[in-house]
């Protein structure tokens, strides 16, 4: 079926209607591309036509992007030469968008081209921006709705179909980056202000053809094609360019840590392009380019962050056959700081909700959570008057369980205690309709043992939100013993409600996402104990793209929280509990009161407003820094391996179901390491028998808990990669 | 092997390198011709007396490109007969320039050189050469590029050089050239820069700020906090390479780090022979030369191991050395280099260094290998070393003995 089809007008305007058939916005296939250079080539061709016009048949898009499982496919395609096969590939793109910038002029003269211009409905994002850019002119339409851009950097990429350098070129360095580098997506206005696009009109098609009519030959030259052009803010070897050049490096170093490749490519395509002719500029960005898709953190992200995170999102895992279960009336148990969280983001996605906590007073406290974020919506004027209204408007804050009647779902929040939370839901299931979905919030207790106190345990689920909820992007849905499809479908609806990525595991201790967490703390405190520097470890985590070590992060999260599960999990496992030194280490901080940032005081000192001067040197009174200091690789590793292994374990026990989960959730509900694409894609990109071997010096040097979990080493023998082993589609095909 | 003598060494003043610096009016060109006249007079050099001119520059565009070494000669009363070799090795260039030429004459390929150096900051931006390591992504980010202001504040922060320390030797710079001033020391080796008409343009040092106390460094805010810990940011790239540090301790300013300035130097250097065929007596015969390359992005403390490999490599000890010239680039190169020698302060930069006089970059290497020779003369000592710390993490070192 067509995706590109060509109508001529009889004033000679070729207009180009991009529409893929089944899709509700544009994406670019490789048959699109040959479909749009034969239009190009008809309309060109024709001397009736004057000018042509490209747009779109969606309402309100031109286009999303390029199919990124093309991408990968390109470099499976390509056999026993895959960066030839990807380099080949794109610089056909680059032909077929240059041919589309000359339009037919003489190179020389520069006379005789046919104007081209793009009309825009609405969003334009990667290649949707980068066509555009290659045509003389962008109409878009006025539609506050619409965002224009080029976001490939956020997918571990970068815009490879030259928009690179066209927008380095139109733009500059400097004024570019916020859209090459950070993946800036922006409101018309605002992309005609930037430079991206020439114009925001009512009827983007119509103005479109009238400029292509009465354009000039002078008016399809693109600057980079004229004579003498120079690059806004200087190249790099011009004084003012330089400067740019040099700072970016810097804070592009400094920001992603070195550790993710898209960003340096971009830069290298930005920088070793400016030094040359425009053609030749094409030709180094898709090496580059080429090279980004050869490195196999690339592929992870796109796995990872984009295709898996939209699966899982779509309802990957949902029970087939349960009909809609999207929650109308919500009760929250609790309005602490979770419950209040869970308020916001479910009256925030239109649900009903009903706050719950002992008196009015606490009650009303957890609501005025919800009030605070809208008021700060309000003073950066991204929440109306009335929407605020609205939405309060839709939380109940009451002491009165009699409110929870009519609710379809409850998620308790309580005090982590089993007693408070068997008596909550015994005396909520009183009130509660039949049917309702009972789910628990709990972060370290079984949820198996908790539904025991429910009369309904097929309807008692585990869904387990990170801190703070409305940044939080992930929530943990727990499946206890007797958790039935319908509670598991209703809750992956809910958090498809409130718009956040799912995961759906088996109840164990620590579910998944702490049960790898807390092992990734322990060993970046037990390092402390053995005379590792503290900034060492967290820089070490830092620079495997953690957003912060598990130095600071214990800080973050409170020394007494992580005294207090040590102790309650050492009740609950008795001899079985495996004593570190890292637990001595927060007893004893916790025993000095320095429970980290909320008593000003932990592993870091703070000054009066709550602010980190600097890492504790008392502490190397009970811990004495070593002489000799690890490398970081080491460092690294042990902070990698404590997490990856539990990964294993988790998949071998299956608490993990699918190993989409565990690397999308890993990235989402702690930072892991993101260019990895996960723990079991990062164990693939090692290789599992690398792993193995690893683990093997590590246990070693270090102890048991870095043991070759069986599976890993049957992987590692057999030379198998968990994505061949254990990807869903396999898995559905054997 | 033949051996190589030093015969002269002599040195333009430094004048500041600014609009308002004495020698700003005074052409690269110029400065360099004027140089080699002066040596060539003094020496009674005619002919084809040397092999060559090699003269070091770092920032080798406009007037001080076009191999400046060739174009120098030809400006200069030396025949034309001599060709020129421009050379870059940062702010060892000069010292290069002199290395070179030395080996060259142990190696038997030519009688006698003169080397050199020249760099007029005031006229020619350092920088505005461009520079693929701080600009090209695959080299800048891979390895760890910072400023040297950033480097010579990492030095400080890794050997725990307080700004307390680090001022001191500042303090102690100026103090120490403006007695080497009021006592003459250098009349051998200071000519006075003339116009084309013969009149005086200047005759001394004019950076040195004799009056500079603990108290007025203090005044001073840290050159390179700004751009290490806010735009755009190479505290964090330092943190990425040396990831055991906690965070930067900015102490360097203008006033503990060497000055911009201008000026020229060159050396006469030669064989045995050449001396009796000019009747001239050698000064110091040039003992032992070497470079090295170390990490980038500490960069500066070149002189360490440059240091310890020349002194490997001719089975010497430090305790062999009578006297140091450590070019005072920022006070913490010197520091650590006496930090990591143990060695007393009182020989090192004995008449103050480039925190007092400026370090002209492309001349220095060559200035610093005449003042240790003078001041070895004044003491009646033997064997000195000069060395400096060089962009991009190199050190150079030259070892002189007197004859």
């Amino acid at each position: 079926m067509a995706e590109f089809t060509l109508t001529k007008d009889a004033d000679g305007v070729a207009t180009i209607t991009w529409d893929v058939p089944g899709k509700s916005m544009n994406v670019m296939s490789f048959d699109g591309l040959a479909e749009l250079e034969a239009c190009i080539d008809d309309a060109l061709a024709d001397d009736a036509i004057k000018g042509i016009v490209i747009t779109s048949g969606k309402e309100g898009s031109f286009a999303g992007g390029m199919d990124l499982n093309l991408l990968a496919k390109m470099k499976d395609d390509a056999g026993d030469d895959p960066a030839r096969g990807v380099f080949d590939g794109i610089m056909q793109m680059h032909a077929l968008l240059r041919k589309i910038e000359l339009a037919g002029m003489d190179r020389k003269t520069k006379k005789g081209g046919k104007p081209i211009a793009a009309a825009l409905p609405g969003t334009a994002a990667g290649i949707g921006l980068e066509l555009p850019l290659a045509t003389h002119r962008i109409f878009v339409a006025d539609n506050p709705k619409a965002r224009i851009g080029l976001p490939e950097i956020l997918i571990g990429i970068f815009p490879g179909a030259g928009g690179t350098t066209r927008l380095a070129r139109k733009l500059g360095a400097m004024a570019a980056s916020p859209f090459l580098l950070e993946g800036k997506m922006v409101e018309p206005a605002k992309a005609k202000s930037a430079g991206l696009i020439d114009e925001v009109v009512t009827d983007p098609l119509a103005a479109a053809k009238e400029w292509v009519l009465n354009a000039k030959d002078a008016d399809i030259v693109k600057p980079w094609d004229a004579k003498g052009y120079k690059m806004p803010g200087g190249a790099p070897y011009h004084p003012a360019g330089f400067m740019t050049f040099v700072g970016a490096n810097a804070m592009v170093n400094g920001k992603t840590k070195g550790a993710f490749p898209a960003p340096k490519a971009l830069l290298s395509a930005v920088y070793e392009g400016a030094l040359v002719d425009f053609d030749t500029a094409l030709k180094i960005e898709a090496r580059w380019f080429t090279h980004v898709l050869m490195n196999p953190s690339s592929g992870a992200m796109i796995r990872s962050l984009f295709l898996n995170k939209e699966a899982l999102e779509k309802g990957a895992v949902r029970p087939k056959d349960i009909p809609d279960q999207r929650v109308k009336k919500l009760g929250v148990l609790g309005a602490g700081m979770m419950g209040a969280g869970i308020a916001l983001v479910s009256a925030q996605a239109g649900m009903e909700v009903v706050l719950i906590d002992r008196d009015q007073a606490a009650a009303d406290k957890g609501k005025s959570y919800t009030e605070a974020y809208l008021d700060k919506g309000m003073k950066r004027g991204k929440v109306t008057a009335e929407k605020k209204e609205a939405m309060l408007s839709r939380i109940t804050a009451t002491p009165d369980l009699d409110h929870l009647k009519g609710c379809d779902l409850i998620i308790e929040a309580v005090f982590e205690d089993p007693k408070v939370k068997a008596e909550m839901t015994q005396r909520v299931e009183a009130i509660i309709p039949e049917d309702c979905i009972f789910a628990s919030n709990t972060s370290t207790l079984p949820i198996t043992d908790l539904a025991k106190a429910s009369k309904r345990p097929e309807q008692f689920i585990g869904i387990h939100f990170f801190s703070p909820v409305e940044k939080m992007l992930l929530v943990e849905i727990i499946k206890g013993k007797e958790t039935g499809d319908r509670a598991v479908a209703k809750a992956l609806d809910y958090v498809r409600q409130i718009r956040k990525t799912p995961i759906v595991v088996n109840d164990a201790r620590f579910f998944y996402c702490n049960r790898c967490i807390i092992p990734y703390i322990n060993e970046g405190l037990r390092m402390i104990t053995e005379g590792v520097a503290m900034p060492l470890i967290d820089h070490a985590a830092e620079q495997l793209g953690f957003p912060v070590g598990p130095v600071q992060l214990n800080d973050e999260t409170s020394i007494d929280l992580g005294a207090k599960i040590a102790r309650a999990t050492k009740a609950a496992m008795g001899d079985a509990y495996p004593d570190s030194p890292a637990d001595d280490l927060i007893f004893w901080l916790e025993e000095l009161g320095r429970l980290g940032r909320k008593s000003k005081a932990g592993f870091f000192d703070y000054d009066e407003k709550g602010k980190r001067t600097g890492y504790w040197t008392g502490m190397a009174e009970k811990y004495p820094l070593a002489d000799v200091q690890p490398d970081l690789i080491e460092v690294q590793e042990r902070l990698m391996f404590s997490q990856v292994l539990e990964a294993v374990r988790a998949l071998e026990e299956g608490v993990l179901m699918d190993i989409r989960e565990g690397d999308v959730g890993a990235i989402l509900a702690w930072g892991f390491a993101p260019w990895s694409g996960g723990p079991l894609s990062w164990l693939d990109i090692i290789g599992t028998p690398y792993a193995a071997e690893r683990c093997d010096q590590l246990a070693a040097k270090y102890g048991e808990r870095f043991a070759c979990p069986p599976l890993l080493r049957e992987m590692a023998d057999k030379g198998q990669t968990f994505y061949g082993r254990f990807s869903p589609e396999k898995q559905t095909a054997a | 092997m033949t051996d190589a003598y030093i015969y002269d060494a002599l040195r333009t003043p430094r004048g500041k390198g600014r609009k308002d610096g004495a020698l700003h009016e005074v052409t690269s060109l110029r400065l360099s011709a004027l140089t080699l006249n002066a040596l060539k007079e003094r020496n009674n050099l005619d002919g084809h007396a040397v092999e060559d001119v090699i003269w070091g520059n770092v920032t080798q565009v406009m007037e001080q490109g076009g191999c400046l070494a060739r174009s120098a000669v030809l400006a200069s009363d030396l025949d034309e007969s001599i060709p020129g070799l421009a050379i870059n090795r940062f702010c060892a260039s000069g010292m290069e320039a002199v290395n070179l030429a030395a080996n060259q004459i142990k190696g038997g390929a030519g009688a006698a050189y003169i080397a050199g150096g020249v760099e007029m900051m005031g006229r020619v931006a350092m920088g505005s050469d461009g520079a693929a390591i701080a600009v090209d992504p695959t080299l800048a980010m891979d390895s760890y590029f910072v400023p040297q202001g950033i480097s010579a504040d990492i030095i400080a922060t890794e050997y725990g050089f307080s700004r307390a320390d680090v001022d001191a030797l500042a303090v102690e710079s100026q103090r120490r050239a403006k007695v080497a001033w009021d006592e003459d020391r250098f009349a051998k080796s200071v000519i006075t820069v003339r116009d084309q008409n013969g009149l005086a343009i200047l005759d001394r040092d004019e950076y040195m700020r004799p009056e500079t106390s603990m108290q007025t460094l203090g005044a001073l805010n840290p050159s390179f906090q700004m751009m290490g810990e806010q735009m755009p940011g190479f505290d964090k790239i330092a943190l990425l390479k040396y990831p055991h540090m906690e965070k930067i301790n900015h102490v360097h300013h203008a006033g503990n780090s060497s000055g911009i300035v201008d000026g020229s130097a060159a050396v006469l250097i030669g064989n045995k022979e050449f001396g009796e065929k000019y009747g001239l007596k050698p000064r110091a015969r040039i003992k032992a030369t070497a470079k090295i390359g170390t990490d980038p992005t500490i960069m500066l403390t070149g002189p360490v191991p440059v240091t310890e490999k020349i002194l490997k490599d001719n089975g010497m000890e430090i305790g062999d050395i009578d006297l140091f010239e450590v070019n005072e680039a920022f006070a913490a190169v010197v520091l650590r280099f006496m930090q990591a020698f143990d060695v007393d302060a009182s020989k090192v930069n004995v008449g103050g260094g480039a925190i007092a006089f400026g370090h002209p970059l492309g001349a220095t290497g060559a200035m610093i290998i005449g003042t240790v020779l003078d001041e070895l003369e004044r003491q009646d000592k033997q064997v000195g070393l000069a060395t400096l710390c060089i962009a991009s993490g190199m050190g150079a070192a030259t070892i002189i003995e007197r004859v």
